[in-house]
Order: structure tokens, then sequence, then C-alpha cells
């Protein structure tokens, strides 16, 4: 056995612990400041997440591993970290306003989202089925809590114990898997797992262990069936919570999905590719035709996240690295355009208050032309229409699985974004051939922010897809 | 010079048509009027300098710019300049001149008038682009633009139902030429590789007796190629089965139907034969069919201009039967006597169709002739214009020493029909001296029932009867000189015995076609018999119409049946509206109902569109709100995977 620790090993490891020590730190100085400490807790947050990107972007290049092969930084970590600490930034700017408004002001909002991006940038580097639960628990606990943030609402609180009930059941799964795997190889760090099947370790319950693994893995991207919570919690937290949750903890569970399967089942590839071809298929067709059926607009953004998440794993179910570098480009895309579209949101107010109906967006187009364009724009890119960034997203992936020979998957995967494109484009066709409804409260300078650089980045990016094509390719080469 | 005829009226419309609005009515109709008489004057001197006065044979080709070039396709807008060119630029630039000038008058409390003279300009561009065209392409871009212009105005009133409806009509019936027209260029570009005239013309004998196959039968190539053309000028020209459009299209102002529908554009069929005379020429097949339908058509619609009581739609008949006198002269290889009828009946159809223009504008928009009579006390200009018109139509003169336009062309085309020795030749002989005998006969009958007689018109329009103005009347005048001496000025040229010379090689007939020689040979009695019956004509309709004006409604009623024949015009349109019309319309409704609606949408879009909220229905319903419903679909769905695992066998057995 080797020592545990090493110094270096605290290198590798530093924007992790940057995020623990400053988490720590902003919860001593909230708890005595008092009640006006949210303002400064949320900018040094942001602060803290930048730096922590600082310190992903300034780390050495290369594959290394610490902490005796439990955790590993390479390029997939590296691009994936940086996303998920975009997510988690935009979620808290997203916030400022509105937590504020609705009296939600409390500086442990941003203190958890940190932890809570804690655990996703110990899941993207895990490389160890005990390091992966540590990340995993770290950050669904702090997800849990932020759901139930509004205590005060009896939805809010709702969404919070459905999400911690049914957590808990997948995090049993996945321990249940990996013991399994554990004991059918001996071992629980994922080359070593790896290695053990290519020497013929083998049999049916391996397999059974995968599937269990693949299942808890699968409630945290909420693919379908893993899916049932999604809606609820997405309706019932507070809105700027849904923003956060549709944004960063997608990237990093889908992150730490790719890491399982192509990290430590690399050999049997067939296998698990059956069982992502399933709930691929299952996500997107349920996400769109159950997102038809919706009258509330976070509901919406439930299922179609679970259709986006479906969509991604197709690329994943190819198997290569062109797949793999599709989905990272994927959730690039969908990142950007789910902060954009929560910002449109979350300016849904009128005078009393936030509403939540896509019918209160009804002639938008008339009374904040510039909001309803850029929302319009985003849904066609949700949709995949050309020549959208929302297009590239798909084409790339559907094109990694028609190379990877899975027709059936590439054509169900087209036909359900099109009927999923009818719900984006009914918001559209409210918004801009209905008769107006209420006007809205003008938009606060934090959402236009966020919303002017998703659309730009929208548009532009097939101007100039280069530099993200390029970046994801160099990151999901790292892998194979 | 040439772009400066062609392009004037296209300028005029467009400055008419953009900016009528800064010009105003009179303006819009005094610039397009101005215009079209430098096109006409420079026309007369073309027609001096490439026809009358040439020392040899005078083609020229001005290129105007490349137009289309695909794969071996290559086409250049190009004028050719020969004598039928300069004749037909004329023909349209003089008669569209006078009737621009006329429609100052004629439509003066139109609201509409800078729209009319637009389309009277854009008309009268697209039918000089046609008689100037170099290729096929550019005669049927021509074609195509007239056909557009004479849609336009005949649905000028477009708030008149009866407008709309004739337009349309006209419309469709020329699409059904046109489709052969189109199908024959398309013949022509597939056998000679080129749509030119010069290269199609030139090549044309070397296709003689060659055959192509079509579903098993052999086909003669050049005689496919010609009958398509053919089909195309019936449409035009308003021949026999495709004539039904004509009559309807005088719903349009008058001035449009004496420009369009009797001087210019329904010749453009005549004129396309003419210009295909070195196709038409090496086939007998074509040729028989086009003096077989000429023919029938000048019998048929003389037959029905006999009892039509419309002022205009005994023009309009008359006019579609002097169109069948051409053909008739047409396929029988008098070229040039087509032509020149074609010439002279511009003048005294335009004439006509005026001078009933001028009696509708006094009549107050009155055009049943059996309200009119008695008017020559209160019209005289126009009863003498009028009558000028008749004995130009009517072919008045004495053989061998003078007479009016008609006399000279129109029989000429009698005399060229039995010059022609043949089964086609006599039928066309007798068909046509028939008409001529009605010709006369509703010409005059026409005249009395106008203009003579008691009045049958109410007391109020009598009183606001009144002589049209001199704008309205200067153009009759000028058409009057025309009619009266157009034909002894000009036939020496057409027919006579400068002919060869002055068509040169606009014109190409073979070498064992004689028939203009030939014609001027016939015994006496045939050239006397057109006057005869030109003569037993009057009197008839003296005696029916001034001596016993009650014995045509006794024989109306003694010959019942062929009265209505007659006045329902062969029932024709009857006829095509059953058996074409109503299953045309049948099948489109069956289709937009039954295939579009039912089987289409029903199955296609909203099929899929209301099974997709079915789905999106029961999916909703999956969504509970228990936590332990969760639970279980989650349980479910990690029991499905391990259960397909467990009996695919995968991974535990490989």
């Amino acid at each position: 056995m080797q020592s545990p620790f090493h110094s270096a090993d605290l290198t590798t490891a530093s924007p992790e612990l940057l995020l623990a020590g400053g988490a720590m730190a902003l919860l001593m100085f909230g708890v005595f400041r008092g009640k006006d400490a949210t303002g400064p807790v949320n900018v040094l947050s942001i602060g803290l997440l930048i730096a922590a990107g600082l310190a992903v972007l300034f780390s050495s290049s290369g594959t290394v591993t610490a902490f005796a092969d439990g955790f590993v930084v390479d390029g997939f970590a590296r691009f994936m970290k940086i996303l998920t600490l975009i997510g988690s930034t935009g979620a808290i700017i997203l916030s400022l306003h509105v937590m504020r408004v609705e009296r939600m002001n409390r500086f442990e909002y941003p203190i958890l989202i940190l932890l809570a991006t804690l655990g996703m940038l110990m899941m993207i580097s895990a490389n160890d089925m005990i390091s992966l639960y540590m990340g995993l628990e770290l950050q669904s606990l702090a997800l849990y809590v932020v759901a139930a943030l509004n205590r005060d609402s009896v939805r809010s609180s709702e969404a919070g114990l459905k999400y911690f009930v049914l957590g808990a059941l997948s995090s049993g799964m996945l321990l249940y898997g990996a013991s399994l795997v554990y004991g059918f190889t001996g071992t629980t760090s994922f080359p070593q797992i790896a290695a053990a099947i290519n020497h013929g370790e083998t049999g049916l319950g391996l397999v059974f262990g995968l599937v269990f693994i693949i299942s808890g893995l699968a409630f945290k991207i909420s693919a379908v069936p893993f899916h049932m919570w999604t809606p609820d919690v997405y309706e019932g937290a507070p809105t700027p919570v849904t923003a956060f949750f549709a944004a960063a903890p997608k990237v990093a569970a889908m992150a730490m999905f790719i890491r399982v399967v192509v990290g430590a089942f690399p050999n049997i590839t067939a296998d698990w590719q059956q069982i992502i071809v399933f709930i691929s298929i299952a996500s997107m067709v349920l996400g769109a035709f159950a997102a038809i059926g919706q009258t509330n607009i976070k509901r919406l953004m439930a299922y179609s996240s679970i259709g986006h998440m479906g969509f991604a794993l197709v690329g994943l179910a190819a198997g290569t690295e062109d797949g793999v570098r599709g989905v990272i480009v994927y959730l690039a895309i969908y990142l950007v355009m789910t902060l954009g579209t929560f910002a449109c949101i979350l300016a849904m107010r009128g005078r009393n208050g936030a509403v939540e109906n896509i019918s209160d967006l009804a002639g938008l187009a008339r009374n904040n032309p510039m909001m309803a364009f850029l929302l319009a724009m985003l849904m066609f890119s949700l949709a995949g229409i050309p020549p959208l960034a929302g297009f590239f997203a798909k084409f790339y992936v559907f094109l990694a699985a028609i190379e990877a020979g899975l027709y059936v998957l590439a054509v169900i995967g087209v036909l359900a974004s099109v009927v999923g494109a009818y719900y984006y484009v009914r918001i559209v066709k409210i918004m801009y051939f209905d008769e107006p409804a209420e006007e809205f409260e003008p938009m606060p300078v934090s959402l236009k922010a966020v919303l002017a650089v998703s659309g730009v980045l929208t548009i532009a990016f097939f101007v100039y897809p280069g530099p993200l094509v390029a970046a994801a390719g160099s990151a999901a080469s790292s892998l194979f | 010079m040439y772009s400066i005829i062609v392009f004037l009226p296209l300028l005029g419309a467009l400055i008419a048509g953009f900016f009528g609005r800064w010009i105003g009515a009179r303006g819009a109709g005094i610039l397009t009027s101005a215009f079209l008489a430098v096109s006409a004057v420079l026309s007369i001197w073309a027609l001096y300098s490439v026809g009358l006065n040439a020392h040899e044979p005078h083609m020229e080709r001005i290129e105007v710019l490349r137009w289309v070039t695909s794969g071996a396709l290559d086409v250049y807008w190009a004028l050719r300049i020969d004598t039928l060119t300069v004749v037909m630029l004329v023909v349209v630039t003089f008669v569209s001149g006078l009737v621009h000038i006329y429609s100052i008058g004629y439509m003066s409390h139109d609201p509409h008038q800078q729209r009319f003279f637009s389309y009277l300009s854009l008309f009268t561009f697209a039918m000089l682009m046609l008689v100037t065209s170099d290729n096929f392409l550019q005669l049927f871009f021509g074609w195509e633009g007239v056909g557009l212009a004479s849609y336009l105005l005949i649905g000028f009133w477009y708030k008149k139902p009866s407008a709309c409806a004739a337009a349309i009509k006209a419309f469709i019936v020329n699409r059904v030429g046109d489709f052969g027209f189109a199908l024959g260029i398309f013949a022509i570009f597939f056998v000679f590789g080129a749509i030119d005239f010069n290269t199609v013309f030139g090549t044309a004998s070397e296709q003689v007796g060659q055959t192509f196959n079509f579903l098993g039968y052999e086909v003669d190539v050049l005689t496919t190629i010609c009958l398509l053309l053919f089909m195309g000028a019936m449409g035009k020209s308003a021949q026999f089965f495709l004539h039904t459009w004509l009559p309807d299209a005088m719903e349009g102002p008058t001035p449009v139907s004496a420009l369009i529908h009797a001087a210019t554009m329904v010749t453009a069929g005549v004129f396309l034969v003419a210009r295909c005379s070195p196709l038409f020429e090496l086939s007998e097949t074509a040729l028989w069919v086009v003096t077989i339908v000429g023919a029938t058509t000048a019998f048929f619609a003389a037959t029905v201009g006999l009892v039509q009581n419309d002022i205009k739609r005994v023009i309009a008949y008359s006019t579609c039967s002097q169109l069948g006198y051409m053909f008739a002269a047409l396929g029988l290889g008098a070229y040039g006597v087509a032509i020149f009828h074609l010439f002279t009946h511009a003048f005294f159809k335009a004439l006509l169709f005026l001078g009933s223009g001028s009696v509708i504008h006094a009549m107050s928009d009155e055009q049943d002739m059996r309200k009119m009579g008695g008017l020559f006390p209160h019209l005289k200009i126009t009863w003498a214009m009028m009558l000028i018109g008749t004995i130009a139509l009517t072919g008045v003169g004495i053989p061998g020493l003078f007479g009016t336009a008609g006399f000279y062309s129109k029989d000429a085309i009698i005399e060229a029909s039995y010059a022609a020795h043949s089964g086609a030749g006599s039928f066309a002989f007798w068909m046509t001296v028939l008409a001529a005998l009605m010709t006369s006969f509703y010409s005059w009958r026409l005249m009395f029932m106008t203009f003579h007689g008691k009045s049958r018109a109410s007391k109020e329009v009598m009183s606001h009867v009144h002589e049209s103005p001199n704008v309205m009347l200067v153009p009759l005048y000028l058409l009057a000189a025309g009619a009266l001496l157009a034909g002894i000025v000009f036939a020496p040229y057409f027919i006579g015995h400068d002919e060869t010379h002055f068509w040169a090689s606009s014109l190409f007939r073979s070498e064992s076609n004689h028939i203009v020689h030939d014609m001027h040979e016939v015994p006496l009695w045939v050239k006397w018999s057109a006057t005869v019956m030109m003569l037993v004509g009057f009197v008839l309709a003296w005696v029916m119409y001034i001596r016993n004006p009650a014995l045509p409604k006794r024989l109306a009623e003694q010959h019942v049946l062929l009265y209505r024949f007659l006045l329902n015009k062969w029932y024709f349109d009857e006829i095509y509206d059953f058996l074409l019309v109503r299953p045309a319309k049948w099948l489109g409704r069956f289709l937009w109902k039954k295939g579009d609606g039912w089987l289409i949408d029903g199955f296609g879009p909203d099929g899929v569109a209301a099974r997709v909220i079915d789905v999106t229905n029961r999916v909703v319903k999956l969504q509970t709100g228990y936590v332990f419903h969760y639970a279980f679909v989650m349980l479910i769905g990690v029991a499905a995977l391990i259960t397909y695992f467990m009996f695919s066998g995968i991974g535990g057995t490989h």
C-alpha cells in the first residue's frame, strides 16, 4: 500500500481545495456577519468560482492522477469542470435579483451552490467508485437542500423531499451496483476494473452491476425511466434553483456517466451500449411527447431537459471518440441555451410577482420585442433548427451515431426532435401571434447580461464553431 | 431604329404603370400614344426601306443580348428584320397607335386610365417582341406576353364577374394551344438541337421523311412539329374547337377588342405559320390540316354570326371567320395572300370595332342591336365610317378595275383555293364562297339593325345619343383610309407581280408551289363568284331588315331548331362544359375533399398530430405526483433491463 497522501496530490486537486476552503470560510463569514452578509457572499462566491476556473485552466496539462489513482485530472475533466463552473456561476448571477425581490435572500444559497459544485468537480475527476460516490453524495445533499430552499412554500418543501427520497433510492442502486462490480472484479478503481474485465472477469453478475450503476447515474441526468422526479422538482423548486438544476449538475453527471462507462467498462461496450440506446430513445421520445401537454413553463423545461439528455446520450451510445466529442459539444451548447432560456423565465414577473404559465408569454413580441426575439431564437435553437447552435449540437451526436451504425437510434432521434419542435415553436407562436397578456416588469441587468451572452453564442456558433469543436475533440481524445 | 420601335412601347408601359400617379390619366394617355406614334412612323419607314424600296433581298439580325445558355441551348435575344417582320410592325404599331389615341376619348370616364394605357402599351411591346423574334423561345416569350396582356385587358373591369370569367376562359383555352406550342418547341430542339430560326429553317429539308417512334407508331418528324405548332396557332387565333374564348373576350373595353381581338394578337397564329413556312411547306399533311381547319372555321363562325344580337359579338365571329380565311390560304401555300388579308383585315376590322365602340359610347354602353336602330340621323360620321368598314369587309369592288381592301385580299383567297386544284382546295373554295355570302349578310344586317329602321331604344337613351369627339373620330378616318386604299396600293407587292421581290426570303415556297401565279389564271366565274355572293348577301339583308322586318322572326319560328343551334354557337360551350369543365371540377373537388382533406390530411398531418396529442395525454397521466409511483417506475426500469440481459444472454455467455 502506498501512502494515501502526497503533497503533489494537493496541487492536482487545487481547484477543489480552493472551493472547499472558500466555502467554509464564506460560511463562517456569513454566520458572523448575519443578515446583510448575502450581498458580499454572492460576490465572493462568484469570485471563488472564477478563481477555481482559473485554477483548472492553469493546472498542468496531460493526465495526472492523485490520491492513489482515485482522482484523475485530464483534458476531459478540465473541459467539463470549466463548463460546470460556468453553469454554477451563471446560476448565481441569475438568482441575484429574484432572490432579493422574493425575500429568499439567504447567504447559504451561494454557499450551498459552491458545495454542490465542489461535489460536481469531484464527480468529474472521480477515477474510483469510492471517490465517485463521495462526490456524488456531496453534490446531491447540497441539491436536496437548495430544492427545499423556500421553506415557507409547500411545493418547494415537497420538491426537496421527493428529490431526497428518490435520490436516496438511486444512490442505493448505485452502491449496490458498485458492490456487485467489486465482487466480480475485486477492485473499485476504474482502470483496474477495465483491466480485470479485459482478463475475462465478465459474467452476468458484472452486467447486473453495470445495470445498477447506470440506473443510479441515469437518475442524476434524469434519463427515462429514472426521470420521474424531474418535473415535480423543477416546478416546485424556486425558479433560480431550477435554473441551476437544469444546467451545471446535468453537465457534471453526464461527465461522470461518460467517465464510468468509457473508463471502467471499455471492453464490454456492446453491453452498456444497449442500455444507453434504450434510455436514450425512451428519454427523447418521452421528453418530446410529455412536454406538449405542459402548461407550466418550468415543467416544460423539465421535459425539455429530459429530451436533451436523451439526445446527448445518442452520442455516448455510439461509444466512439467522435460520439463523446459530440456529447461534449452538446452539453456546452445545452448549457448556454438553458441559461439563456431561464434568464427569460426569471424575467416573467408581472406586478403581482412571478408567473410561470406558458400563456403568460402571449403577445410578448409586442410588449418586449427584444426579449421575445431572443427567446424565440433560443426556442428554435433548442428545437434544433439551423443555423442556430442547437442544430449543430444535434448534428454532431447524430453523425457519430450514424458512423457507429446506430441507424435506428438516429432516425428515432430525428423523429423525436420533430415532435419536440412542436412545443418549442408553439411558444414562439404564443409570443408572436396571440393577444398580449399582462406586461412584464423590466428585465434586471443581471438577467439581461446572461441572456445577451447566451443569445450571441447561440447565433455566433455557426460562424465560428472551430474553437469549441476542437477543444471538445481534444477533451474526448484524452479518454481513449 | 428597330430597337426604338420595339422598346418605346415598353418604356411607355413602365412609365404609365409605375409613375401613372404623377403624370395623371391624361398624361398617361398622351405619353403612350406619342410613343406609339413614333414607333408607327418608324415602322412605316421600315416597311418602305425593307419591303418596297429594297434593291436586294433584305434580312437583318440585331442582337440585343445573350439570353439563355444552358448545355446545348444557346439563345440570343435578337431582332429579326425582314419583310414579314416589317409588315407586322406596321400593322401592330399603326393600329395600336390609333387605338391608344381613340382610347383617350373612349376611356375618358374610367378611373383607372393609367393602368389601361400601361396594359395597352405592354401588349404592344409583347406583340412587337413576338413579330421580331429570332428564335422560338423569344417567340414564345412574346406569345405568352400578349396572352398575359390580353388576360389583363379582358378582365380590365375586374369588378364585373363576367369580365373575370371571360379573362380566365381566354387564358385557359389558350393554355391548351400553348401546351401544343411548347411541345412543338421542345420537339424542334430535340430534332434540330437548336431553336433559332436560321438553323432550324436552314436544315429543315434534311428532316424530310424522318420519323420517330411514339408509343409503337412511326411518326413523321416534320408533320408532328408543324401540327404541334399549329395547335398553338389555333388557340391564339381562335380556330375551330379553340375559338370559344374569342366572343367572350368582348367583355373587355372596345378599343381592346379592336387592337387585340381583331387586328393583332389573334393574327399571331397566322404569323407563326407564315414564319414557319419553311417547315410547313415540307409537310403536306400539316398543310392539309391547316386548310381544313381554316375553311371550317370560316364557314362555322360565319353561320353563328348570322343570328347574334350583340353588336360586338357579330364582329367577333366575323373576325373568327376571317382568320379562318387566312389559315385556309396558308394551308394552300399562299402565304403572301394570307399575310395580305391579315394586313387589310387589320384596318377594316379595327375600323368596325372602333366604329361600334363609337355607337356603344353614344348609346350609353348598350350593345344589343335589338335595342338600337334609326341611329343614322344622329351618328352620320360613325355611320359613314362603319359603312366603309362594311364594304371593305364584304369586298365591294369591280373585278379588274377597283375595289376596297377586302375585295383584293379576300377574293384572292377564294381564287387561290380554286386554283389549288386539290381536295382540300375545293373544300376551302366552297366553304369560303358560302362564308362570303354570310359575311355580306351579317355585315349588312348589323348596319341595318343599328342605323336604319325604326329606333327600338328607350327615349332616355335616344336623348343622350351624340357623335363621338374628334379624338375618337380621327383614328377612324385614318383606318377608313386604310380600309379603302390598302388593297389597291399594296396588292401588287403582296400578291401581284412584285411579289417575289417583295417577300424575298422571308416566306418560303417549294419549287412545286405555283399557287400565287395560278390564282391569277382562274376562270372568270370564279373571280365574279365572291362579288355575286356579296351582292346576294346585301339584297337578302335588305329584304329581311328593311323591306320586311317581320320576316326574320317568322323564319326563326319556322326553323326553330336551326335557329337555336346557331344562336347557341353550335352548343360548343355547353359541350365543353359537359365534357371538360364539369369532369375537371368534379375531379378537383374529389382530390380536394377526399384526396387531400380526408386521405392526406387525415392520415398525414392531422392524423399524426392527433395521435401525438393522444400519446401526450397518456404520458402526462403517468406523472401522478406520488413518490412511490416514481420509485416503482425506477425499479421497473431496472428490472426490465436486467430481465433483458438475462434472456439475451449477452455478457454472461460470450
